[in-house]
């Protein structure tokens, strides 16, 4: 099923957002839509994107590459990014990640062995005084988690399998 | 004091249409629609002295000015990429004071006559954009953006674009790249965007917090604007405060407030009663600055911040304690401009490769006294030669560092012989 077969209004209102000789502008919005099912982006997605854009499938490709937001493999259903940059490794983000990835049995970029949790560092949130602070990117968009602790975080996680089951 | 920006501290609501109305909301939107010729609003938020807060301080009104008015439709592109680590107000503002936003966009592109609007938010900001499509389709419906504004033939289309993940598209001519669908990467300027940007057609890209001052200098007045702040820097300013401080936050205030009064009357002081050893005021891409008691007593503008050897930038103040080792801090913000190097031009691309190699020997205790030399010599290579500031903001903590904290690294401080 293409992008547009599965999601037609929202196809047509992402591609009325730009001029209609500028239609280019709509793959990052489209790309967002097609990693909403799955988590991550794929090859016949980018494919049809393409086509729809009227550039190749390797210059979709690139973005996907290029954007840390973007995916192009799965990973657990809950990917949890946790920032260690400066702000929030002054007040103990970096132990917090540490600490974090110890309880649920994973190497920073792991997936726990039930697929439903993955644990990163990344960049800067933009909510440094909030550390330790964490985003999940889930298909349905993104949320934060911040001044947590390991067991706020733990709780979180029970919550989300429950929900999940 | 009452806030001018960060209004939703004073009046809980005002994210709501009805409350911002009746607190005055889109008076000044209605004035300038209603009354005023787009040059005349150039020329008073020119004489306001407003200078873009998304870190170069640029004159907003002469940036405006710029527009080439031979070539046709105009836009005007929000700056809501927020990435520099220790900067997170835009955030506030977006999250909590939406409205006043809105309308400062609103009177940015009557001034410019553009009739579209992107506000271009990172990727993270998923949510808030969220609620602004809400509310920007609450204000169409109350005809204050879309069609026949306020009753008139102005017409604005607002829309929002979420990034993905990149730092690099905070600088304005990688923002209109990942705009049009490419990679974030920077063009070569000159042309400018006021001449060429979005589309090859002229562009106005401000920042969040700068656009959000637009509703209040209207209502008020350029003199009254111009009362706030300090001869060199005019206005008031959303300083976010992080790092080692007790009360970590953004705090609304006017240009020439002391770092004193800063970190220890608004911060609280320093997390534990450590003393406090340095500061970047502007970010990761901040030079430190030694924090002696003149550093302290000196007043947050422009001009006195780079008369430190630094930049106030977007006011981001990181503050280091003792505590923290400068080999581990040059390593951090390293990881960093690494990770987010675009990749276009190659001293930014080997060179922040080149220098995270380094700053991790360093770090882990098996550099030598060569490694901090070439670690010294290659930061300083890179600067005045990489495409976008960005390159250059990557050397600013290193070379600083090495300079001003020769301790951190192995190295005995020259005693000037006397």
């Amino acid at each position: 099923m293409t992008l547009i077969e599965k999601y037609p209004q929202e196809v047509k209102q992402i591609l009325a957002r730009y001029p209609q000789d500028q239609k280019r502008s709509a793959v990052m919005p489209l790309l967002y839509l097609a990693q909403r099912e799955n988590g991550f982006v794929h090859r016949r997605d980018m494919k049809d994107i393409g086509a729809m854009l009227d550039i190749t499938e390797t210059d979709v490709a690139s973005l996907v590459g290029f954007y840390s937001l973007y995916h192009d493999e799965p990973a657990g259903r809950l990917r949890i990014q946790v920032c260690t940059d400066l702000s929030c490794a002054l007040r103990g983000a970096d132990d917090f990640l540490a600490a974090l990835c110890e309880s649920l049995g994973v190497e920073p970029g792991g997936t726990t062995p039930d697929g439903l949790v993955t644990v990163e560092p990344v960049m800067c949130l933009a909510a440094c005084d909030k550390a330790p602070l964490f985003q999940v990117q889930t298909g349905a968009g993104l949320e934060y988690h911040e001044r947590m602790t390991i067991e706020k975080t733990l709780e979180w996680i029970e919550s989300r399998k429950e929900a999940a089951s | 004091m009452t806030h001018i920006l960060l209004r939703h501290r004073d009046i809980p609501d005002l994210d709501k249409l009805a409350v911002y109305e009746k607190q005055g909301g889109f008076k000044a939107l209605k004035k300038v629609v209603t009354g005023m010729r787009p040059e005349a609003v150039t020329q008073l938020v020119m004489d306001s002295g407003l200078r873009g807060r998304g870190g170069a301080g640029f004159p907003t009104g002469r940036k405006w000015m710029f527009v080439d008015k031979n070539n046709w439709p105009h836009y005007v592109v929000v700056n809501a990429d927020e990435s520099e680590p220790g900067t997170f107000k835009d955030r506030e503002i977006l999250e909590s004071n939406p409205l006043q936003f809105l309308e400062g966009v609103a009177i940015a592109a009557f001034a410019v006559e553009a009739h579209t609007a992107y506000i271009y938010l990172r990727g993270e900001f998923w949510p808030i954009a969220a609620e602004l499509d809400k509310r920007i389709a609450a204000m169409e419906k109350a005809g204050y953006l879309g069609k026949r504004v306020f009753g008139t033939d102005y017409t604005l289309k607002v829309h929002t674009h979420l990034g993905a993940g990149a730092y690099i598209c905070g600088e304005e001519t990688a923002l209109l790249e990942s705009l049009e669908g490419k990679r974030g990467q920077p063009r070569i300027r000159p042309p400018f965007p006021p001449v060429s940007g979005l589309y090859g057609k002229p562009t106005v890209v401000n920042n969040v917090e700068t656009l959000t001052n637009l509703p209040p200098i209207i209502n008020n007045g350029a003199d009254w604007y111009k009362s706030l702040g300090t001869a060199d820097t005019v206005g008031v300013k959303i300083f976010c405060l992080s790092g080692r401080v007790r009360k970590p936050g953004n705090y609304e205030l006017p240009f020439g407030i002391t770092f004193r009064e800063l970190i220890y009357e608004h911060g609280g002081g320093i997390i534990d009663g450590v003393p406090i050893k340095a500061i970047m005021a502007a970010g990761a891409s901040s030079a430190l600055i030694l924090a002696d008691d003149q550093t302290l007593d000196t007043p947050l503008d422009y001009g006195s911040v780079h008369r430190l050897g630094a930049e106030l930038g977007s006011a981001s103040v990181i503050v280091l304690d003792e505590t923290v080792r400068l080999d581990w801090l040059i390593d951090k913000t390293m990881t960093f401009f690494k990770h987010e190097s675009c990749g276009k031009c190659t001293p930014c691309r080997d060179g922040s490769f080149w220098m995270k190699h380094l700053t991790e020997r360093i770090r882990d205790g098996n550099g030598s006294a060569e490694d901090v030399k070439l670690l010294d010599s290659v930061a300083r290579q890179m600067q005045g030669k990489c495409l976008c500031a960005l390159g250059e903001f990557s050397t600013q903590a290193v070379v600083s560092s090495i300079e001003k904290f020769p301790g951190d690294f192995g190295i005995k401080r020259k005693v000037s012989a006397s």
